[in-house]
């Protein structure tokens, strides 16, 4: 499985995958109508048992009942409510009338990957034509009920009226329609913007009630008959393996039923597959974890085991120094840096980072008669069950992955090797089988966030305009944890943040140097945008202060006239998130209107006491131009307190401004855990880390005080906004320590001692 | 094996289990109260925090044998006592306020902020800070749960 982040399988609306043929319970017809209304103008339902389902997305039943399938995993970016809500308003439906319910993981609904941001842009369209689709066929069938044009007919709250103001409900309209053949795509009329009933406006989320009760069901709330509970003691060593172990110790430990290993499967491991170890299954969790505890185990060292994070944190920093492999040259830069007056010259290194969702990786899974049945917390149910299928050597079609609500995912959870342990887990006992990782599992066994060494040196000229722009990137690419000549970043983790640099300066060189992968590296919120945009989003604000210029001023300057960017200028390896440039093109007007937004909001230049500062940051990831001002207060005793984050961002249209909000909100949380909290440090191969001790995440006060999300109401093709808000946070937030303190943070974790 | 008489939610239930097992465990595998999350087993997180007599507690380091016959309440039971139909007042301030995106630990911070507000009706910001302290949010929901407890105070204080 390559990282599927970058595929960016553009899900195209074929008519015929799209659009099947409709379904319906031929006792409806037998029986006769059932009408739940008297008056003979407005006929509400029909038979109960009808239902309508003209498409994968959409079944209506003769009670009315609309079901919308969400069919992206819902991990806290309210998607399991948006998707459905841009169906129902092009439906016409009464949003109380609809239920969401979650699809499995199945290629009949496009693609399931939720991850890169790109649901609300990849499926906008699609789920807008499904429900406007269904709408026509309400409507069809009502004119032919009543032997009028459709013209006169128009669907509106859950029923179609007619010019007379006679009406049917969604309900009894169901079986007149499906015997209707699906319209043409020229007579489908999608609705005007003003029209919009949903899309744009305030909602909840669909799960809210069950979660502040306790009844959402989460990846480990799935109880079958005869579960029985396992866990894994894994090598330190990801992919390494096992020389042996001892089990009696464990099996006196009343509860535990059986203790066996699992092969590992060497370096580099894949994202799919177990890391292997020592299972340990029992009756109940406590059983499981304690007969853990009691194994003696003797690991095999494997082909990374002297692998130590500073070290090779040094040795990236010092090649980052030389000149590298050039990913996008314009101009001549060594002449631009040689002829300029003034030199700004910066490192900046991040670390090793995880996940740490609130809920760590678990599923329960159920093998029996070579078919395979699994409830589990995943990102893409479409991966988990090929990897399933794979890994039990059983057909696709004997996978059943059922998704549950995500107790966070932020990346870990697209990466399905949790979900295969606790399968053939299942395969060997014969029972249902609920895999449990621990804390110190999620924090010791993940997909890590590359540890990265950049170099930046600028040049500004005797006009005091920024001439040369060199930027070295170097850290090891996650293509590696699946492919060992994967030595280089790739193209596609430089496109974040880094080879898309919009500013207009002559002289650009982006440069990466080799580093080998040696642990499990994955796609963490964001992905290389995190460091790429700490270091140019910094090395900026450093630039405005060689010139003499005001921080925000300087970023237009150097942004230049506004613009469509040629992707030409942007270099061979330029990809736009794999969406082509004519239909989301790099502009920098958009760009602009956020800077001069989130300027203006903030009262960036307000006068501050002592100790405060405010720091800017601008940054386009995932298509969506985000602008952010932090500000900052800190105290003598180096404790920084956030005290206010303004936002503005251009994600086109806002489908559920609510969610957006509250994306940014916590985004910036997330930024403040990776910029202030957190690191992952490696030796001999072991993660030094193991629980929220000392993996260091925000909690509440450490968190931004207050954040005021500023959309720009915007009629441009939506995009997402759950990874956006996290890179330009980390360099506003560093830059406003700068202006409250004079120190440069060149380095993460913040650390001001 | 032990056999434990639990007063959980108003309910005498009786459970075995080994005294050393933590009251999540005995809520989640035998009582099939899933609502109380397991987090980080290390009481760091506050995902497992239930009330006993009360007071907000880690259940995932307080063993059964410990409990006695102290009174445990968990999400499933905080609405007890409220009108028919109705949510805890602290949970309605979560609704009002659209507090959860994955609302994982929601559970455990609904619990850490009732049992805060019973001992401090009117907390200030820097008593939600430190009454909070124990409960992470990955998906950084915290300004929300600052307004939700002030909401709560003030609907409760009317």
């Amino acid at each position: 499985m390559k990282t599927e982040i970058y595929e960016h399988k553009i899900f195209k609306v074929s008519r015929r995958d799209f659009l099947k043929t409709t379904s319906m319970s031929m006792s409806g017809l037998l029986l006769g109508m059932q009408f739940s209304c008297t008056d003979t103008s407005k006929k509400l339902t029909g038979n109960p048992s009808t239902v309508f389902s003209p498409n994968v997305y959409i079944n209506i039943n003769g009670n009315g009942d609309v079901i919308l399938f969400a069919h992206r995993s819902e991990m806290g970016t309210g998607i399991r409510t948006s998707l459905p809500l841009v169906m129902a308003d092009e439906l016409e439906a009464d949003w109380s009338r609809v239920k969401v319910e979650q699809a499995t993981g199945d290629e009949k609904y496009g693609d399931q990957n939720t991850d890169g941001s790109y649901s609300l842009r990849m499926f906008f369209m699609p789920l807008r034509k499904a429900g406007a689709t269904v709408r026509l066929m309400l409507e069809q069938a009502a004119a032919k009920e009543w032997n009028v044009d459709v013209s006169e007919c128009k669907a509106q709250n859950h029923e179609v009226v007619h010019t007379s103001g006679k009406a049917f409900g969604f309900g009894y309209l169901a079986e007149k329609a499906v015997a209707l053949p699906i319209p043409d795509e020229s007579k489908i009329k999608l609705k005007d913007s003003k029209d919009f009933k949903f899309i744009t406006k305030q909602s909840s989320i669909v799960d809210l009630k069950d979660i502040v009760t306790g009844k959402a069901k989460f990846g480990l709330d799935t109880k079958l008959p005869n579960t029985k509970i396992a866990v894994i003691k894994r090598n330190p060593e990801a992919g390494a393996g096992l020389i042996l172990f001892k089990m009696e110790a464990a099996m006196k430990v009343p509860g535990v039923i059986k203790v066996f290993s699992i092969d590992a499967p060497g370096f580099p491991t894949n994202f799919n597959k177990p890391l292997g170890g020592v299972v340990v299954v029992a009756e109940n969790t406590w059983a499981a974890l304690k007969g853990r505890e009691a194994l003696e185990v003797t690991w095999a060292k494997g082909i990374n085991a002297d692998y130590n994070s500073l070290e090779y944190g040094n040795d990236m920093l010092k090649r980052a120094k030389t000149k590298g492999k050039v990913r996008r040259a314009n101009g001549n830069i060594d002449q631009a840096l040689s002829k300029a007056k003034k030199i700004v010259e910066a490192d900046y290194v991040v670390p090793h980072l995880v996940h740490t969702p609130m809920e760590t990786p678990c599923a329960v899974a159920h093998f029996h008669d070579n078919t395979c049945e699994v409830w589990a917390p995943v990102q893409d149910p479409q991966g988990t069950r090929k990897s399933l299928a794979d890994a039990l050597k059983i057909d696709l079609k004997a996978v059943t992955v059922n998704v549950t609500l995500l107790g966070g995912g932020f990346g870990r959870k697209s990466k399905p090797d949790f979900v295969v342990e606790a399968a053939l887990i299942s395969k060997d006992m014969g029972t249902p089988i609920k895999i449990l990782w621990t804390r110190e599992d999620d924090i010791q066994h993940g997909f890590y966030h590359f540890p990265s060494a950049q170099h930046l040196k600028v040049g500004i000229d005797e006009n005091n305009k920024v001439s040369g722009w060199l930027h070295r990137s170097v850290f090891p690419s996650i293509g590696g944890t699946a492919n060992p000549a994967s030595v280089e970043p790739s193209g596609d983790e430089l496109n974040l943040g880094m080879i898309d640099l919009p500013y207009a300066i002559d002289n650009i060189s982006c440069e990466t140097q080799e580093a080998k992968t040696k642990i499990r590296i994955g796609w963490l919120r964001s992905v290389s945008n995190i460091q790429h945009a700490y270091a140019v989003g910094c090395t900026i604000d450093e630039v405005a202060h060689a010139r003499g210029v005001d921080p925000v001023q300087n970023i237009l300057d150097m942004l230049g006239e506004d613009r469509l960017i040629d992707a030409k200028v942007l270099g061979s390896e330029f990809q736009n998130y794999g969406q082509k440039s004519e239909d989301f093109p790099w502009n920098t007007r958009r760009f602009r209107k956020v800077i001069e937004t989130a300027k203006e909001k903030s009262g960036w230049g307000k006068s501050l006491p002592k100790g405060s500062g405010q720091g800017f940051a601008v940054h386009r990831s995932f298509l969506t131009y985000v602008a952010c001002v932090v500000e900052v207060a800190v105290d003598a005793n180096n404790k920084i307190k956030i005290i206010k984050v303004d936002y503005a961002v251009d994600c086109g249209i806002p489908v559920n401004p609510e969610r957006i909000k509250s994306q940014f909100e916590g985004g910036a949380a997330f930024a403040a855990s990776l910029a202030m909290k957190s690191e992952i440090t490696v030796v001999k191969s072991a993660v030094q880390q193991s629980n929220f001790h000392d993996y260091q995440v925000a909690r509440m006060a450490d968190a931004p005080y207050e954040t005021a999300v500023h959309i720009i109401d915007s009629n441009e093709k939506p995009t997402g906004v759950g990874e956006p808000p996290v890179p330009p946070f980390i360099p506003a937030l560093c830059n406003a320590i700068f202006a409250a303190t004079g120190k440069r943070i060149r380095k993460l974790p913040i650390s001001l001692a | 094996m032990a056999s434990y008489t639990l007063n959980i939610n108003n309910q005498n239930l009786t459970v075995n289990a080994e005294p050393d097992t933590p009251l999540l465990w005995v809520l989640r595998d035998e009582l099939d109260l899933t609502g109380t999350k397991f987090g980080c087993g290390m009481a760091l997180c506050g995902a497992c925090t239930v009330h006993l007599d009360g007071n907000s507690v880690r259940s995932c380091s307080t063993p059964v044998s410990s409990v006695g016959d102290k009174k445990v309440t968990t999400i499933e039971g905080v609405s007890v006592g409220t009108a028919e139909g109705k949510l805890h007042p602290v949970q309605q301030a979560w609704m009002d306020e659209n507090v959860p995106q994955c609302g994982y630990c929601q559970t455990g911070q609904i619990m850490s902020a009732i049992a805060l507000l019973d001992k401090n009706p009117n907390p200030s910001d820097s008593d939600i800070d430190s009454g909070m302290a124990g409960n992470i949010c990955r998906c950084g929901t915290y300004e929300r749960i600052r307004k939700a407890i002030k909401r709560a105070a003030n609907t409760t204080a009317k």
